[in-house]
């Protein structure tokens, strides 16, 4: 064959290659949801999971949030200073937690501590058989491996972006009111009139349930589709990681503008 | 790990995300002091709202009675319908003039209600009937432009 035409070849092969591994995703999406039925008769799986993928991420979570919060405390005042009007601190502190950073760095770091160790446990599994010994054992993999994770990944992560939120706006606060002394009542009281419960808040936890989904999702496509050797699982960790990062900030783009479109 | 030991663990986890997101809708959000349980609708028709916004807050005497719940442009009169949500704590009389002001110099439109003398009150559905514009700047330039000019006409022609 001419070597250009190899080349296209090639390219469409590696296309036709991707967009199959999209359809088997999200078969294997479907067939998670179908069998989340035994997940949820049996929560003890589930609660074991959310211990190792909620619990075990809370320290990065809540350190992260705090030193977060504690610069965007001592960014906005340099900047309000500018215009006279720090006592806005509070409002910039919380509505860029609660809309954005809250949601989107947890759901980050989310990926880099639980999506890679869920993707590395399922892979090891499958690379020493323990998955095909289950299926021996007529115990679907799906239901008792899969499903009680991507339930314990859905209902951490929401809950994990709260956490992150109240505490960057605890360290603004600290930053902010504590140490450079900006006026405290009018630091809560500007965000209480300007922070909206639906427009804001909830909206931020929607955005974070949409994240968990997907960093679950694709940490355990991954880890189920690893080839089973050591060089496979450590790739499918490394593409956990980096296609859940892309996912978030791609679908972060597309809520923000759902949902923050009306509001002029 | 004993069971135990893990439940107490999801359960502290659990417990301690439930109450961020308490925090974030009592401290943070509005919930606990605006969200108004009873309220009653007025309109105002302005000639002009310059950047008011749904959602602006209504202030007598500096107090929030009220939120904008609506704006609309009616093709009739041309002019701006704007609807108010007031509390039902507070009455006004019937003859309360609105007009849209600006916190600050840079800050946000709100509406102030300036009380009237009248004895009957406003009711739900009312319309208030003397408003105030708000103040565009382009328009106030201009009027400080004309009369400047004509300031300085009369002088010309003594010259």
């Amino acid at each position: 064959m001419i070597a250009p035409l190899r080349l296209v070849a090639r390219l469409g092969r590696r296309t036709l290659q991707a967009v199959a591994r999209i359809g088997l995703a999200t078969r294997f999406f479907f067939a998670t949801l179908l069998h989340s039925g035994t997940a949820f008769r049996r929560f003890g799986l589930i609660i074991r999971e959310i211990y190792s993928a909620g619990v075990l991420s809370l320290i990065i979570i809540l350190v992260s949030g705090l030193f977060v919060g504690m610069v965007l405390g001592l960014q906005g005042f340099e900047t309000l200073q500018t215009y006279g009007s720090e006592s806005a601190l509070g409002v910039l502190v919380a509505l860029s937690l609660v809309r954005e950073l809250g949601p989107v760095v947890a759901a980050l770091l989310f990926a880099s501590r639980a999506g890679s160790a869920i993707t590395a446990e399922i892979g090891l599994m499958k690379a020493t058989e323990q998955l095909a010994a289950m299926e021996m054992m007529a115990v679907d993999p799906v239901a008792r491996v899969v499903a009680p994770r991507f339930w314990a990944g859905v209902l951490s992560m929401p809950l994990l972006a709260a956490l992150f939120s109240a505490m960057g706006i605890f360290g603004g606060y600290l930053v902010g009111v504590v140490l450079i002394g900006v006026d405290e009542g009018s630091f809560w009281s500007q965000m209480q009139a300007q922070v909206d419960f639906e427009e804001d808040i909830l909206n931020g936890v929607i955005k974070s349930v949409v994240f968990g989904v997907a960093i679950t999702a694709i940490a355990l496509f991954e880890g189920y589709d690893a080839p089973p050797t050591a060089e496979g699982v450590s790739r499918a960790t490394t593409r956990t990681v980096v296609t859940s990062s892309l996912v978030i900030l791609a679908l972060d783009f597309v809520l923000t503008a759902f949902m923050f479109r009306g509001v002029s | 790990m004993s069971k135990a030991w893990l439940d107490l663990w999801v359960g502290l986890f659990v417990v301690a995300g439930i109450g961020a997101l308490l925090f974030m809708a009592l401290k943070v959000g509005n919930m606990s002091s605006v969200r108004m349980a009873d309220s009653y609708q007025v309109s105002a028709h302005f000639d002009n709202i310059g950047g008011l916004k749904v959602r602006a807050p209504v202030k007598s005497a500096g107090v929030v009675v009220g939120r904008v719940t609506g704006i609309s442009f009616d093709d009739q009169t041309y002019e701006a319908e704007v609807l108010l949500s007031l509390d039902k704590r507070y009455a006004f009389p019937k003859d309360t003039s609105a007009s849209i002001l600006t916190s600050g110099l840079l800050g946000e439109q709100y509406i102030g209600l300036e009380a009237g003398g009248d004895s009957v009150k406003l009711a739900n559905g009312d319309r208030v009937r003397l408003t105030q514009s708000a103040v565009v700047l382009e328009n106030l330039i201009g009027q400080f432009l004309f009369s400047k000019a004509q300031e300085g006409a009369p002088n010309e022609t003594a010259q």
